[in-house]
């Protein structure tokens, strides 16, 4: 029998792979680190941002400005929430106007979080193009948002559950498939 | 939140992990520790909001909040009004002067009839205690206490510990002194509550008129001597004194009150060096709070203003922004 | 001609305290038969009241009938039936109608609709001075013709301690009797709850004990110095009952009477802002209810009137300060009074005496407190072992405004005879008589 039915889909060399290749795609599209700011969601995408502003630093020597977002106060469903989200802290320490801001987030799902972290950086500011870094795309989009930038294609069942375990505590990072649903599902 | 684990952004501490259950804000006599944490908590998110350019999320888009005031009052009405306005709500303002209570209509009545027009919260001062609690019991919305008699205005409670904790990091350990007419102000009875589960060193101040004796059983030191209170202390906070109230001679004459309960220099340098001073507005000059002490850089009183609309945005977020089966 | 049968008759006017029969006829006691058999042959109704008490009609020397002029919240009809389901054949009203009972011709009114509509007798207590004001006295003699068995401007004190001098002075002559409100207003102004811990939380404005207790000794002082005679209402401090035990040492002339109320709850009944137990004076603390208690106990308090005050829900359903003081009292006065008995220091002839032979005499009503030969035929016939609830729905009063409903009552009074008739019955074959 499966246990609690989970499914490796990365593990921590896999994701350090994908991650690598983001980077070297996003300095494709936008030939070099010039203009690039990048924003992490709060609070999958935060230590994915991380990551990637290493390993742009690594490549191209160069520090781009990283921050994150809270959408709690943007979302479209808070009443489906069942409680007070807790809310976390916003931190865009630089102006985006006219920058090329790189969302970074660590499951792309329905979309309507994107939706809202769009929403939250045009009250910051006027930036020249938003595009979107996910780690994992599991489909059943119910906005017109598309992610530029795609670690790994992951077709799911709605009731299914993408667990990501990354960040500088946690040595081991993976990305596991779970079958039964938490209640949420991303 | 879904998905993810840890690699948050760094805060400045810990928070227990907790789900906002209150559906009304009445007073904070029955706050836990843990609730008042998760309000501040939430007020330095929406501080960040208004650090912006653009001061508005739309978290409560569509809510109507009816601020009804049965007592003048500018200063709560207005930051209550920038707060709802700051999340994108409706916000409608019930005055008395103007408004059907001056045709003798009963709280009761009003009550019933705001009601019907469906509000998502209403933020009630009025002149009797308990109003906001019976008010509470009449409207199927979230009700906030902005003031009920002379028993609580949470709101500045909370305002006054979040100031506080913004300058001095923590209040345990502090050495907190009220001082003014303790016997009628709601302020102090909401900070008692406020700084005093949140482990404050608390004095109470005024003259024998001013403070119930009962005050010593609520866990604050009382004394009568405003250089004891000042001694030491990390915060001074100078509660208004009403000058209505002397028709019934609490105490001789201004001049009395401000020779031995007014706060001037020279009583302030008994203070420790870094202490701030506090007071709810509006200030008497010259009665309790000397002119040059309040325009001094140990006020916080802007301080203060600037956190209670970042409070306030807290507090209706955390009754209106989501789903009401959760309280 | 009826016959109540095989109770236990307490009587403490006549000393007794037995088992036996009373014989009513003509609207008066006729007659004492001891033991538990009736006569052999005996033409009328017979009540059978074994395992029940047979005691004088209860008499409540403080009730509120807002007849005339608040009849929305009572009227003489429905406060005697209420008086009659509490197991009460007397009542004395207050004269805080509209108009003040400050005239004969009001007083005449009351009389009059209590005589054709009432369920109970019903004395007319006279203002002391007119309209209440507390300046000039009342035409004292013209009302006590008119039928005003004492005077009072309850519902106020009277405020100038020469004004009640004067009164106490003028009565005296007359040996009219002058039930006070005690409470100095300067002290009291303002407050809507006891000045103590419980009022302090929820921020209330309180009246301190001290308003009742300084208005108490002035009281005292002056009967002592006019020679006249003082009866003082509502006691709800221990200092006011320890002054009233001074008082009476010193032989001064003054009785006192408390609410079942001040011995059954105390502030604690106001948490939550609970307006049904707001009233004036208000509810103290456990200190006082104990004092209390022990005046009951050692004959200090000489009668426990209810305090009656029916008030519509609309003035009760509103913050504290501005709700209306007071609560109903005739249905609970008896069955709260009982549980006094469950210490053994109160027994049932003490019982009787507070509830009726005392307020009898206190008010001079000749032929009632008591169940001698020649009596008035006013009895209450009480069940002390019948439970029961007292609901809202068993309310007769036009009023709800009470802090007991739900309450498990111990006692009832099941049978009540006024002047012979039969005016409230939960006894089977016992019906009330139109």
């Amino acid at each position: 029998m499966k246990k609690s039915g989970k499914k490796l889909i990365l593990d921590t060399k896999g994701v350090d792979r994908v991650l690598s290749r983001l980077t070297h795609e996003i300095l494709e599209k936008n030939k070099g680190a010039e203009e690039i700011v990048l924003v992490g969601i709060c609070s999958g995408g935060v230590p994915l941002s991380r990551v990637i502003q290493g390993k742009i630093r690594s490549i191209e020597g160069v520090e781009v400005p990283s921050g994150y977002v809270d959408i709690t106060l943007y979302r479209d469903d808070l009443s489906r929430a069942g409680y007070q989200p807790r809310l976390k802290r916003t931190e865009i320490p630089f102006s985006i106007d006219e920058k090329k801001v790189v969302l970074v987030d660590d499951v792309l799902f329905t979309g309507r979080t994107i939706r809202a972290a769009m929403d939250a950086l045009i009250d910051f500011g006027r930036p020249k193009n938003i595009q979107l870094a996910v780690l994992i795309d599991r489909g059943h989009r119910e906005l017109p948002i598309r992610a530029d930038y795609v670690g790994r294609n992951v077709p799911t069942a709605r009731a299914e559950t993408v667990e990501v375990f990354v960040g500088e505590e946690t040595e081991e990072w993976k990305v596991v498939l779970r079958e039964s649903p938490s209640g949420k599902g991303k | 939140m879904e998905g993810g684990a840890t690699g948050e952004p760094l805060r400045e501490r810990e928070v227990t992990p907790m789900e906002w259950r209150r559906k009304h804000v009445l007073g904070l006599a029955d706050f836990s520790a843990e609730e008042i944490e998760f309000v501040i908590d939430t007020a330095r998110s929406m501080e960040d909001v208004l650090t912006r350019d653009i001061k508005k999320v739309p978290a409560l888009r569509g809510k109507t909040v009816v601020n009804l005031f049965f007592e003048a009052s500018t200063r709560t009405r207005t930051s209550f009004e920038i707060a709802g306005k700051r999340l994108s709500a409706d916000v409608v303002n019930f005055s008395s002067s103007v408004s059907s209570v001056a045709k003798g209509e009963t709280l009761l009545d009003t009550a019933k009839n705001i009601n019907a027009m469906m509000p998502s919260i209403i933020v009630m001062r009025h002149p009797a205690s308990g109003a906001a609690q019976f008010l509470s019991r009449h409207v199927s919305c979230s009700v906030i206490n902005a003031g009920d008699g002379s028993n609580e205005h949470p709101s500045q409670g909370l305002l006054d510990l979040y100031a506080i904790i913004k300058l001095k990091d923590k209040v345990k350990g502090l050495k907190i002194s009220i001082i003014g007419d303790i016997l009628h102000s709601r302020v102090a009875r909401s900070n008692l509550y406020s700084l005093g589960r949140m482990g404050a060193d608390l004095w109470l101040c005024g003259p024998g008129t001013l403070v119930p004796k009962e005050m010593g059983r609520s866990g604050a030191t009382v004394t009568n001597d405003i250089r004891e209170a000042v001694r030491d202390a990390d915060v001074v906070m100078m509660l208004r004194i009403q000058l209505e109230r002397q028709k019934t001679a609490y105490f001789p004459s201004l001049r009395e009150y401000t020779r031995n309960y007014g706060l001037n220099s020279e009583v302030f340098s008994l203070a420790k060096k870094d202490a701030i001073i506090m007071h709810p507005g509006p200030i008497n000059r010259g009665v309790e709070l000397s002119d040059e002490l309040a325009d001094s850089s140990h006020s916080i009183i802007l301080n203060q203003v600037e956190s209670g609309v970042a409070i306030r945005m807290a507090l209706l977020y955390l009754l209106a922004g989501g789903h009401h089966a959760a309280h | 001609m009826l016959l109540i049968k095989g109770g236990r008759v307490i009587d403490p006017g006549s000393g007794r305290d037995e088992v036996g029969s009373v014989v009513i006829a003509d609207g008066k006691v006729a007659d004492f038969l001891p033991g538990g058999e009736a006569p052999g042959t005996f033409n009328g109704t017979v009540v059978d009241a074994a395992g029940k008490w047979v005691v004088p009609g209860l008499i409540d020397m403080h009730v509120h009938l807002r007849d005339p002029g608040f009849e929305w919240k009572e009227d003489i009809r429905s406060g005697t039936a209420a008086a009659a389901a509490g197991g009460f054949t007397s009542v004395v009203c207050m004269a805080n109608t509209s108009p003040v009972n400050d005239h004969p011709e009001v007083t005449r009114y009351i009389r009059e609709k209590a005589a054709s509509a009432g369920r109970a007798n019903v004395f007319p207590v006279a203002a002391l001075t007119c309209g209440q004001n507390g300046k000039e006295m009342t035409d004292f003699s013209e009302l006590f013709e008119a039928g005003a068995i004492a005077f009072s401007d309850d519902g106020n004190p009277v405020r100038s301690a020469l004004v009640l001098r004067r009164a106490l002075e003028y009565a005296k002559a007359f040996d009219f009797l002058i039930l006070e409100h005690a409470e100095d207003h300067e002290l009291s102004g303002g407050g809507a709850a006891n000045e103590g811990w419980t009022a302090h939380r929820l921020g209330i404005p309180g009246i301190p004990s001290a308003a009742e207790e300084i208005a108490i000794a002035r009281d005292i002082l002056l009967a002592r110095f006019t020679g006249g005679r003082i009866h003082i209402q509502h006691i709800s401090t221990k200092m006011g009952v320890d002054l009233l035990r001074m008082a009476k040492r010193a032989g001064i002339r003054v009785t006192g009477e408390t609410a079942p109320h001040y011995f059954t709850l105390t502030d604690a009944a106001i948490e939550g802002y609970n307006t049904y137990a707001k009233m004036n004076p208000p509810l103290r603390e456990e200190e006082d209810r104990m004092a209390i208690l022990e005046g009951i106990v050692d004959g200090t308090i000489d009668a426990i009137a209810s305090d009656h005050a029916p008030h519509d829900e609309y003035t009760k359903r509103c913050e504290f300060v501005a709700a209306s003081n007071g609560i109903i009292g005739l249905e609970t006065a008896l069955p709260l009074s009982m549980a006094l008995l469950a210490g053994g220091k109160v027994t049932p002839a003490r019982l009787v005496d507070l509830l009726s032979a005392i307020p009898a005499r206190i008010l001079g009503l000749k032929g009632k407190g008591t169940l001698r030969k020649g009596a008035d035929g006013d009895v209450t016939i009480v069940d002390p072992e019948a439970e029961w609830e007292f609901r809202e729905s068993d309310v007769r009063s036009k009023s709800r405004n009470s802090p007991f409903f739900g309450w498990k009552m111990r006692g009832r009074a099941v049978a009540v005879l006024c002047r012979g008739r039969v005016t409230h019955s939960l006894m089977k074959g016992v019906t009330p008589d139109a």
